[in-house]
């Protein structure tokens, strides 16, 4: 069976800077993998080039064995990859319900027609809708909050909804943008357990960039290491953990 | 606002239309005519609330669409002669419909290049195509050109501003209500991140702005069959200032209180008006003692504007927003 996403020998330039060099990635299917990499390593932009953001000066990015190549990033998404970003990009003034509703739009039977003449079927298929966003929110406990305005939540909390809404789209393949980044101790033990859970729960990939070592350490199957655009090694955890070019790039020489 | 009985709305609107335009006639002209401005001003301000109040797009331009509307409802009834009651109305609903399928196109040709613009450089262009149409119609000796082009049908009436009133409120409710429509407001709010979660920004804004412009058109064309005489300057930026103005002043995306604003802000230099034409106040010796009002009205209506945004910018009548 291929590999869920396959990344080869993808490289982006922007003017003069080679931002990824020849990268080659596999994430297979229920796999949690983990990239790294010191600041500037090229993190973020490997992310953008598999959602679309970003497309690739030279090289393939397939998914489920087709080439995303060119593809806009909603095509992406309901392809199968959704993600979350850095800095939390919830819709703001949406309620907590309204912004995983709004994903269920690309799950829609009827069109716009459907909206207006408010019908039977059009009633039955909000009503329908409406349950799975509960069933969702619950199963993060974020069901209380479902009319509270998605900014006025506490920074842990929008996490935990930025990733529900991800979640939404019935992704395949879940990208999760350093997820850790201004948490505190006891909040990334919490979040090592609910990317442990959601991989088991959803039976789903899961591409995790993070820059805290131990979150990664901790859950990730396989561990990829970028420095300077260039993959300098891959393997299980205490492998990449020993290896003397991990070592140096993260600690210098 | 709860959207549940939008049917019933709907139907209960257009049938108050229908008997308030029985009526009509126990009216006073004055008052009838401030009535359509009041129904015109509606569809105006709700069909741009959903450019610039959901969307969160920046539209310069609603008067524009406007004139596209109403030009081209009036060149077709002022094709007919006298005719009977229904057919004179039947006539009357294809041109308006006619109309707003015309500025839909407008929107359409204005909305697909320059929609990938955002904030203020979407504003720039939308008024410039504004200025655009008025020029284009200006110069169109077959309209009249600068000299304007008479309207031969008064066919606008009670049932028709009220009930496309309605008609405006119940699509633009119904489709910022629906899943579907939550999208409009996710551009708004963030657009890398609506495109991540699989929202065709661009299709969105292309479809406020195109379902925009229709309404506007058939504000135009009621507007066309109210006043019966059009001169390109009616349709000038300011007028699309004035809508806009009605939009923040209800509050971005709360179509309620755009609705509230509409009917303010079209009273409000009347009332006005009205003061200034007092003859005699208890306390003043001088005949009609408010008339300076009249000399500084607009200056008045201009300082109440600024008041209002700085005491209350988030829009006048925006409270908590409830959703269903």
């Amino acid at each position: 069976m291929p590999s869920l996403l396959q990344l080869d020998q993808t490289t982006i330039r922007f003017g003069g800077l080679t931002a990824v060099s020849e990268l080659d990635l596999q994430i297979g299917r229920n796999e949690l993998v983990g990239l790294i990499g010191p600041n500037g390593a090229g993190k973020t932009t490997a992310f953008n080039l598999i959602t679309g953001v970003y497309q690739p000066t030279s090289g393939e990015v397939a998914f489920d064995g087709k080439s995303i190549v060119g593809s806009k990033p909603y095509h992406i998404t309901a392809r199968g990859i959704a993600r979350t970003f850095q800095n939390i990009r919830l819709f703001p003034s949406l309620t907590v319900f309204d912004n995983v509703r709004a994903v269920f739009h690309l799950h829609l039977r009827g069109d716009v027609r459907h909206a207006l003449w408010r019908g039977k079927g059009y009633h039955a298929e909000e009503k329908s809708i409406a349950d799975r966003v509960m069933e969702l929110l619950e199963i993060f406990q974020l069901g209380k909050f479902r009319d509270e305005a998605a900014k006025s939540l506490s920074y842990g909390d929008q996490r935990r909804l930025e990733i529900v809404r991800a979640l939404a789209a019935k992704p395949k393949l879940l990208l999760l943008d350093e997820p850790a980044a201004g948490m505190n101790a006891t909040e990334k033990v919490e979040l090592t357990r609910l990317i442990q859970f959601i991989k088991d729960k959803f039976q789903i990939s899961i591409l995790l960039v993070e820059h805290d070592m131990k979150v990664v350490m901790g859950i990730c199957e396989r561990i990829v290491v970028l420095d300077y655009g260039i993959k300098i090694a891959e393997g299980k955890p205490e492998e990449v953990r020993a290896n003397p070019k991990v070592i140096a790039a993260y600690l210098g020489e | 606002m709860n959207f549940r009985h939008a049917k019933t709305f709907l139907l209960g609107a257009i049938a108050l239309g229908f008997l308030a335009s029985l009526a009509a006639n126990q009216i006073n002209p004055y008052w009838l005519f401030i009535f359509y401005d009041i129904g015109i001003g509606i569809v105006m301000a709700v069909s741009l609330n959903l450019i610039n109040g959901y969307t969160g797009q920046f539209s310069l331009g609603h008067a524009g669409f406007m004139a596209v509307g109403a030009y081209t409802s009036a060149v077709i009834t002022n094709q007919f002669g006298e005719l009977n009651f229904f057919v004179a109305n039947g006539i009357f609903a294809v041109s308006l419909y006619a109309g707003g399928l015309a500025a839909a196109l407008a929107g359409l040709l204005v909305g697909i290049p320059t929609l990938r613009l955002r904030g203020d450089y979407l504003a720039i262009v939308t008024l410039g195509f504004g200025e655009i149409i008025r020029v284009i119609l200006q110069n169109m000796e077959k309209v009249g050109g600068a000299r304007g082009l008479s309207v031969n049908h008064g066919y606008t009436n009670l049932f028709w501003t009220f009930g496309l009133a309605a008609v405006t409120v119940y699509v633009v409710a119904s489709l910022v209500n629906s899943t579907y429509g939550r999208g409009f407001i996710a551009v708004h709010d963030d657009e890398v991140a609506a495109e991540a979660m699989g929202i065709n920004t661009t299709k969105y804004k292309v479809t406020a702005f195109v379902v925009g412009s229709f309404f506007a058109g058939i504000a135009g064309g009621l507007y066309a069959h109210s006043k019966q005489f059009l001169t390109p300057g009616g349709f000038g930026f300011m007028q699309s200032i004035t809508f806009v103005v009605m939009v923040i002043l209800g509050g971005m995306g709360n179509s309620v209180g755009v609705i509230l604003a509409a009917i303010l802000l079209t009273l409000l230099p009347e009332g006005l008006r009205m003061l200034s034409g007092i003859e005699h106040l208890p306390g003043f010796s001088a005949e009609r003692p408010l008339g300076w009002i009249g000399d500084t009205r607009m200056i008045i209506y201009s300082l109440l504007l600024i008041a209002l945004m700085l005491t209350r910018p988030q829009g006048l009548f925006s409270f908590r927003r409830k959703r269903n």
